[in-house]
């Protein structure tokens, strides 16, 4: 579950121009769409809910805990937790491996012990082959496989995926899709994407522009 | 990678040139210790204490036994060794002297019994080793201190009677006999010599008298003695070298003065490992604030994951520590590699060879520094997290 009120943010490179944000009321398991042309602020938004930006002003509740009551060491610990991130432009520990990439991230979550998980995250993605190869000897199709991966293998109560399609062909698009779909399904979690995709827009019914 | 490795050759480089400093003074040191005062015949003090200690120059020349005796047998000396040598097997020195020298330099026997009669003789370790001699084995020697002596004493063989355990002395380096020996095989060669030294010798010698004569045969090539108290080497010397036409030497000087001669040596070499050692310091510094920076987008990432300042920081103290640790200890061992190297080298060429040591203080110390600077590096490198702009970092990817 998702909720925000009456959110604003500013740059501080930028005084003047402050963003504001339509207040997001998303039920529990319910996925959206934040569309937008590019500088309305769709990544600051994302960012702002995955608690990496502090509003200016503003209240953003996710799963009835409200971000801006936590101290930065307990929001650090809960975005661990609760928040699945999938960014525009893969992001890894380059010296590690598929798999050791996927352990690390669990570990941060607290979440141990659940080995079922990683292996059926694993099938579902289609890494089984990749598991010990370097991520950088990984294609763009894989390494965004590998960033869902990574966005939900912690299970989280919001899944928070930024531009997950944009350096895809039509082929990795789709799967991409059905794969985020299924993933926010099993993980019984919000699946917020930011996208100016086309092939994306079709797939979803909740839509809110910026 | 390219930081451990810098650290890693400054270390070795550093490592390396200290440890031949302190092998070559410890052994200067250790050799020089046992005796304040060498008599000899006249000539260049420094030669003399060169020869007679140090066993790498030539001697000055002969002098009575009988004669240097008398003026060294004295209320302050404790210990009087006389020396002889002129001899030698493969390059090895052998010399002649009494059962006391062993026991001056603490030296004992890891195998076999000492010297009692001519020609036995006990070996320095290094000599075993290099030699491959045993206890029981013989040789032959040959006329004079050079290795290509022509010269051999082809009728009086020596056999080994024993193997001096490794002292770090120049005792490690020689061939060890008593006086007789060394008078048994120069019977013939020093006849003539020896009748024109008593001649020079006989005003100095007031009571000299005609039974002498059998005395004076004897020649030794110095004196070595010890004191009770340093300070009668400084009294006897002045007497022997205005009243006699004996010379007296002090080692501790004539080194000082030859360390003063290298001195501008050391103090370069000290230079360069300080420079080094600065370069390095500056260089860990340096490539770990880069890290970071590198790394600042995976460092983000685990801040998405969850990580909080703390658990970043820890990441790159860990790594500053593995860092310097390793690339400490990899330079030491590979300083010691190179030492190791150069003692191959030496010992085929000086018949010298360095000791492989564990670390010592110093290069704790080093290593110490090194850790520190890294920690101190970390700290630095370590503040930048504090403010660490996530959002944008991973947006700027």
């Amino acid at each position: 579950m998702i909720q925000t009120t009456s959110l604003r943010f500013t740059y501080p490179d930028t005084k003047n121009k402050t963003l504001c944000f339509p207040d997001i009321v998303l039920p529990p398991k319910k996925d959206m769409l934040i569309l937008g042309p590019s500088g309305v602020g769709k990544t600051t938004l994302l960012h702002l809910l995955a608690g990496l930006l502090p509003p200016k002003i503003g209240d953003i509740c996710i799963a009835n805990t409200c971000l801006n009551r936590l101290s930065r060491r307990q929001l650090n610990r809960f975005r661990g937790e609760h928040i699945g991130l999938i960014f525009q432009k893969t992001c890894f520990i380059k010296s590690l491996t598929l798999l050791e990439n996927l352990t690390l991230r669990e570990r941060f979550s607290k979440k141990k012990g659940d080995r079922y998980r990683k292996e059926e995250l694993i099938m579902h993605l289609g890494l089984s082959d990749l598991l010990h190869k370097k991520v950088y000897q990984l294609s763009l199709g894989q390494q965004q496989r590998l960033s869902i991966a990574l966005g939900v293998i912690h299970k989280p109560k919001i899944i928070l995926a930024d531009e997950p399609t944009s350096n895809l062909d039509d082929a990795n698009c789709k799967k991409v899709i059905s794969l985020l779909k299924k993933e926010a399904q099993i993980c019984q979690s919000n699946l917020v994407i930011i996208t100016h995709d086309h092939r994306v827009t079709a797939h979803f019914s909740n839509h809110i522009n910026l | 990678m390219l930081s451990i490795v810098l650290l890693m050759l400054s270390i070795s480089l550093a490592t390396f040139v200290l440890q031949i400093r302190n092998q070559l003074l410890h052994h200067l040191e250790r050799t020089i210790k046992p005796f304040d005062m060498v008599i000899g015949a006249k000539g260049s003090s420094l030669q003399l204490v060169l020869s007679s200690v140090l066993h790498i120059d030539n001697p000055t020349g002969n002098i009575s036994l009988e004669k240097a005796m008398r003026i060294a047998r004295n209320p302050m000396a404790k210990d009087i060794i006389p020396v002889s040598y002129g001899d030698n097997y493969k390059g090895i020195r052998i010399l002649g002297t009494s059962k006391e020298y062993l026991t001056t330099y603490d030296a004992s026997l890891q195998d076999g019994k000492l010297f009692e009669k001519p020609f036995e003789a006990v070996i320095g370790s290094s000599v075993a080793k290099k030699e491959e001699l045993n206890v029981g084995d013989t040789f032959l020697s040959s006329h004079g201190l050079a290795k290509s002596a022509l010269e051999t004493h082809n009728d009086k063989p020596f056999i080994i009677t024993g193997i001096v355990k490794p002292t770090y002395t120049i005792i490690d380096h020689l061939i060890i006999t008593n006086l007789e020996s060394i008078w048994e095989v120069h019977k013939h060669h020093d006849e003539p010599h020896h009748h024109e030294e008593e001649h020079h010798m006989e005003h100095v010698d007031a009571h000299s008298n005609p039974n002498d004569k059998h005395e004076e045969e004897r020649q030794i090539t110095s004196l070595l003695v010890k004191f009770r108290n340093p300070l009668g080497a400084l009294q006897i010397s002045r007497f022997i070298n205005d009243k006699t036409t004996m010379q007296a030497a002090i080692p501790k000087f004539e080194i000082e003065r030859l360390m003063g001669f290298l001195g501008i040596g050391f103090q370069t070499i000290n230079g360069i490992a300080t420079a080094i050692l600065l370069v390095a310091g500056l260089s860990i510094f340096i490539n770990l604030i880069k890290t970071v920076r590198e790394r600042k987008q995976e460092l983000a990432l685990l801040r998405t994951y969850g990580a909080n300042t703390f658990q970043l920081i820890k990441l790159v103290f860990l790594e500053a520590l593995f860092l310097s640790f390793f690339g400490t200890a990899i330079g030491w061992f590979v300083g010691r590699i190179s030492l190791w190297f150069l003692s191959i080298f030496t010992e085929d060429v000086y018949g010298y060879h360095f000791v492989f040591s564990l670390p010592t203080q110093k290069e704790l110390i080093i290593l110490v520094l090194v850790i520190l600077t890294t920690l101190l590096a970390a700290i630095s490198a370590s503040l930048s997290l504090f403010k660490l702009n996530v959002s944008k970092i991973i947006f700027d990817a």
